[in-house]
């Protein structure tokens, strides 16, 4: 793979490869990159500032095939692909005909991230943390989560040999504590929201003793999402959908699909075309949703009731940036009702054979009610993201789906459950 | 009465390095109030926290014991003897 040559960043230590330093997005003050995630002048959110060198399709394409393909673009070291990490990224675009029929849509695709190693999108934002907690010298990784995030640093702490803290609320389904206790490290339930959970954390983050990928690593771990926009791009043909439904939690992957489109274009690596970028939530946690249909930039937090627990934070760090994506592409931010989140899982694996978590419940359903209300066109090429997995969320469907009937071990028997079902 | 004001990380330049630091204010004191006494006791810091309109900050999250003050009433949240005011930096999580 052919990758820029960096100098050592301003630690030291190891390269962060075409990352340049921290910059405010409020008010542009630039800090060094290290465990620092608000701006000490006005609190806003740090974002990592690159100088680019040397990225092309041809770089790319000679890359291994995970997202690590994308480390020029990325705050990583050239040699990131041979290092313990899970290797997370490029999975699967696939091609949702049946889908696309469904719901009277001309071309669809469903990027699938629940193939990735702990089977949600986490893995990849995990993976530049991890890689920038380690070059920033901390050996206890941590992190607030709803259950996706947690899997993905627990594992990915194991890989790595680095010891993990993983702070939960006490309420997540069984798929994500289970999933990540078994990875060893620490499993801390709070009794309270993920808000609650996210608060203690920022306060532990305070004492810098430990690398939170979510709040002081947060910086670096953001950027992971980008990869997700990149391989869409790529896997299209190296161009840009004209629509895309993203889950909002916080909004962060909602501006990273944005931001990787924008660096794409800007490298020259796509055609410059317009894109629209929705946002998705559940009806029971949708300040983002509920901000943006009155028109502000404001977000109010709620207190979040819904089944769709991998997005169910109430106060948003991301939510006015999501707004802004969605105002200046010309998309939209929608919510659907627990029962809409149901059926979207159920249409999505229907129709597809991709079983998806809640979350991606959320997106279909949401795709399908902006579908109804216009603001989507159904003959423009369109991506919904899935990004994560239903094995995580069982309790969500297992209600409402089950076996066609139970019989006794008997051919007649058999013969005419399959003849009540239909099949015969 | 004391409060206890924890202080984040990048406001500790006011506070010489203290991640916590008390102040006195009246009983049936407010939040506000109570970032008045923390402005007069470390000049500069109630700044960070508020914007010119004296509003607090967009990315800036201040609990009164376990509650968002947004939850609540906002600056005019009340402190009683003992509570614990944290400033947060909000762009955490997700």
């Amino acid at each position: 793979m052919s990758t820029p040559t960096i100098a050592a960043n301003d630690a030291g230590i190891e390269s962060a490869g075409p990352a340049r330093c921290l910059t405010c997005r409020e008010c542009g003050a630039e800090y060094p990159l290290e465990a620092r995630y608000a701006c000490e002048q006005c609190f806003g959110p740090l974002e990592i500032s690159y100088d680019f060198v040397g990225v092309t399709r041809q770089s790319i394409q000679a890359g291994p095939s995970n997202m690590w393909r994308y480390a020029g673009l990325l705050p990583v070291g050239p040699d990131v692909n041979g290092g313990k990490n899970l290797q997370p990224g490029f999975t699967h675009l696939i091609k949702a005909d049946n889908l696309a029929k469904a719901l009277g849509m001309r071309a669809l695709w469903v990027k699938d991230d629940s193939g990735n190693p702990t089977h949600s999108f986490k893995d990849r934002v995990v993976a530049v943390a991890l890689e920038n907690g380690r070059r920033l010298g901390f050996t206890t990784v941590a992190c607030a989560s709803t259950g996706n995030l947690a899997n993905a640093v627990a594992a990915a702490a194991a890989r790595a040999g680095l010891k993990s803290c993983v702070v939960i609320p006490h309420d997540l389904e069984d798929g994500k504590t289970v999933t990540t206790a078994v990875y060893g490290g620490t499993l801390i339930e709070i009794e309270g929201s993920y808000d609650d959970v996210n608060r203690v954390c920022s306060e532990v983050a305070s004492d810098d003793e430990w690398g939170f990928v979510n709040v002081n690593l947060r910086p670096y771990y953001a950027e992971g999402s980008k990869t997700l926009g990149y391989e869409v791009a790529e896997q299209l043909g190296w161009r840009l959908p004209a629509q895309v439904v993203v889950p909002i939690a916080s909004g962060s992957l909602m501006t990273k699909i944005d931001k990787a489109f924008t660096e794409f274009i800007k490298l020259g690596l796509v055609q410059a075309s317009p894109y629209k970028i929705f946002g998705a939530q559940a009806t029971g946690c949708s300040p983002v949703a509920t901000a943006w249909k009155a028109g502000v930039d404001v977000i109010k937090p709620q207190k979040p009731n819904t089944i769709a627990k991998s997005l169910a934070i109430g106060n948003p760090a991301d939510g006015p940036y999501a707004i802004d994506v969605a105002n200046r592409t010309g998309g939209a931010i929608e919510d659907v009702t627990d029962d809409e989140v149901v059926e979207g899982i159920r249409l999505l694996a229907q129709t597809e054979g991709i079983f998806g978590e809640t979350a991606g419940g959320v997106t279909v359903a949401c795709l399908r009610k902006l579908l109804a209300q216009g603001l989507i066109d159904p003959n423009a090429d369109t991506v919904v993201l899935n990004t994560g997995d239903g094995l995580k969320t069982l309790d969500a469907v297992s209600g409402v789906v089950g076996p066609t009937a139970t019989i006794p071990a008997s051919l007649e028997q058999f013969r005419a459950a399959v003849k009540e079902a239909g099949l015969s | 009465m004391s409060i206890t004001v924890r202080v984040p990380t990048i406001l500790r330049t006011y506070t010489d390095g203290a991640a916590e630091v008390s102040v006195e204010v009246a009983d049936g004191a407010s939040l506000a109030d109570v970032l008045k006494a923390l402005e007069a006791n470390h000049a500069g810091i109630s700044a960070r926290v508020l914007d010119d309109n004296g509003a607090l900050r967009r990315f800036v999250n201040i609990y009164v014991g376990d509650e968002d003050v947004r939850f609540t009433d906002g600056l005019n949240t009340p402190v009683s003897a003992g509570a614990t005011v944290s400033v947060i930096p909000a762009v955490a999580g997700g």
